[in-house]
């Protein structure tokens, strides 16, 4: 094995122990906010039901069972030996164990989000191309006013406007639950306005930058049309860096289903988040933390290792593994 | 011939000579003429302009509200109910007969201090790790940007939402919640700010001379950091906004009799199809305000990367 090669190995495995050390030390600091603070978890768990006065015996019972009657570091130790092996701990609330009651959500907001990414980056990519390919001044003025705008509107007066209009007004989609793919559409549009945003600002920018490069000159001066200029060369160059705003766009879609789930009243995610928060089902939002970071490191991991692959100038460089995994998909 | 002549000395001569010399009130004109550029710049801009007007205008509802708000904003009427937009009722009234406007003048005092209370947290901490990260370096800095990528890794509604389950609903705790959210990105403008500084000949003259960390910290490093630092601010503060409105609108606020930005907009939702003014015009004041802030922070920054 030369040293190239393992260079390129040695780039993947420190990446990967990375993204564990992230999700490790989210999964930290979240048992610290949510356990350390004041607040007797035993009484939270007995006034489930009603809101009864629990007695002394039943609230020892509770402890023993959940096991807060052991010294805090126990505690930890042993949600974090549970969290590796995919237990999360039982809901407060749901008398349910956490892995399941998430995992039963995480499809329906995994479509909610993957769907309002797919509208963000058409969106942000036709507004950041046109912003820049344009030769009128004024329209190009108008364009790059507009992400500011979009990453400033509150997401959840986005939503209601929305279902106001076409759900209310127009009677084109329905204004809650989650049937189908019409369901989808307005809470997915609801959410896709801030990553469109700053999709359309991040290439816009390196659009900007990529033609005050030589090879765009050069590709003029050979007599390339201004569209193939634009496509061939500028913009091929100038997609990668809004690549690298996917990671925070996909878990910030993730955060904000919380929004669009209670305004569309669908069921996934955001909504358990939401109910969890407001009945203080801690291991709840412990998991639902946890199922975002993870979401956000699995993202930037994939961005990070594919980047390689589109950009011949760091193929070059620093990975020989994804060199070779690339030349594989071109012969293929 | 004298060798060196003082500055009147020479231009006493050219005057011997006839050749003109400067007016001598010239110096004392010049703020006039700033002011009179000023104001032809500022009107080039009225975009600019009118989100200073408008955040100075939602400041002065925070700071006085009593004295634009038409109406008291818990006062139900039951003769006004659900009314639409009018002259007497700007933004409409609600179900109770309140008007939406005088709600939202009253709500500003308490959103804005939530959003103040957040940055001010955001900054103080985040401020403090970036630069002992940045000027301690090694081990430490390791330590404090890996925490620093934590942060940033988990969006910062849902890390204010984790610790508002945690210390509680209000909007003490949702500003404490928000601010934690930001202090990650404060802190990486300040390290790398006090990186850029930290190399500077100022700062290693000072050092070879036997000064303290703490002094050049506070002295040498702090002060020429703190412009980019405070602009991310005002950029984070249009965020903050959006945050704690959506908190709020989830119902993570100060309990329902108080009026706040996002709790109003959540009030009107039950009557979206029959009442359109609830949620559509706080809601838009809302989203004008972050924008104004926005179009102002985007400025400032533009000013100093000139």
């Amino acid at each position: 094995m030369n040293a190239a090669r393992r260079s390129g190995w040695v780039y993947v495995v420190r990446r990967l122990l990375q993204a564990l050390l992230v999700i490790w030390a989210a999964f930290t600091i979240t048992f610290v906010i949510l356990y350390l603070v004041p607040g007797d978890p035993a009484r939270l768990i007995a006034g489930g039901d009603g809101g009864v006065e629990a007695s002394p015996a039943q609230i020892a019972q509770i402890n023993k069972e959940y096991g807060f009657d052991q010294p805090i570091y126990v505690q930890y130790v042993r949600a974090l030996g549970g969290a590796i092996t995919g237990n999360l701990g039982m809901s407060y609330q749901m008398k349910q164990p956490v892995t399941t009651l998430l995992g039963q959500e995480l499809g329906s907001t995994f479509a909610l989000a993957m769907f309002a990414l797919a509208i963000a980056i058409v969106v942000g990519v036709m507004l950041g191309s046109i912003t820049v390919y344009t030769r009128s001044r004024w329209l190009a003025k108008l364009l790059d006013s507009l992400p500011p705008i979009g990453a400033s509107l509150p997401t959840f007066w986005v939503g209601l406007m929305l279902m106001q209009l076409f759900s209310f007004g127009l009677h084109l989609f329905p204004s809650a639950g989650d049937a189908g793919f019409a369901s989808l559409v307005l809470p997915g549009v609801t959410m896709a306005a801030p990553g469109a945003a700053s999709i359309a600002q991040v290439l816009a920018k390196s659009l900007r930058s990529s033609y005050a490069e030589p090879y765009v000159e050069i590709a003029k001066a050979k007599g390339a049309g201004r569209f193939r200029v634009f496509a061939a060369h500028a913009a091929r160059n100038a997609l990668l860096p809004s690549v690298t705003v996917m990671g925070m766009i996909v878990a910030n879609l993730f955060a904000y289903s919380t929004v669009s789930e209670t305004i569309f009243s669908r069921n996934g995610l955001g909504l358990a988040l939401e109910k969890a928060v407001q009945t203080k089902d801690i291991p709840v939002v412990e998991g639902a933390v946890l199922v975002v970071a993870g979401v956000y490191v699995l993202a930037s991991l994939v961005v990070d290792l594919v980047y390689p692959l589109v950009d011949p100038r760091l193929r070059a460089s620093s990975s020989p593994v994804l060199r070779r995994r690339a030349q594989k998909a071109v012969a293929a | 011939m004298s060798t060196i002549q003082s500055y009147e000395e020479v231009e006493a001569g050219l005057a011997e000579r006839g050749v003109p010399t400067p007016e001598p009130h010239a110096a004392e004109r010049r703020p006039r003429g700033d002011v009179r550029r000023w104001l032809l710049a500022a009107l080039g801009r009225p975009g600019l302009v009118l989100s200073v007007l408008l955040v100075l205008l939602v400041v002065l509802w925070a700071i006085m509200p009593g004295l634009f708000a038409p109406y008291d904003p818990l006062k139900t009427d039951t003769s006004a109910l659900l009314k639409a937009p009018s002259l007497a009722h700007l933004f409409g009234t609600d179900e109770l007969g309140r008007d939406v406007f005088s709600r939202m003048v009253h709500g500003t005092t308490l959103s804005l201090q939530t959003t103040v209370v957040a940055v001010a947290i955001g900054l103080v901490f985040g401020s403090i790790i970036g630069l002992f990260a940045g000027y301690l370096g090694r081990l430490v800095d390791g330590v404090l940007m890996r925490v620093v990528d934590v942060i940033l890794s988990i969006p910062m509604l849902l890390l204010a939402m984790a610790i508002v389950t945690a210390i509680g609903f209000g909007s003490v705790q949702l500003a404490i919640g928000v601010g934690i959210g930001m202090i990650g990105s404060v802190a990486r403008v300040m390290r790398s700010e006090v990186l850029r500084v930290r190399e500077s000949m100022f700062v290693d003259a000072e050092r070879s001379m036997g000064a303290g960390t703490l002094y050049i910290v506070f002295r040498h490093i702090l002060p020429s950091a703190v412009g980019p630092v405070l602009v991310l601010a005002i950029l984070d503060f249009s965020q903050a906004i959006l945050a704690i409105a959506a908190l709020s609108f989830l119902g993570f606020g100060a309990p329902p009799p108080a009026p706040e930005w996002g709790s109003l907009v959540a009030a009107g939702q039950p009557y979206l199809a029959t009442a359109w003014w609830m949620c559509c015009l706080p809601g838009l004041l809302i989203a004008l305000f972050a924008v104004c802030v926005n179009r102002i922070a985007r400025e400032l920054q533009e000013r100093r990367s000139r």
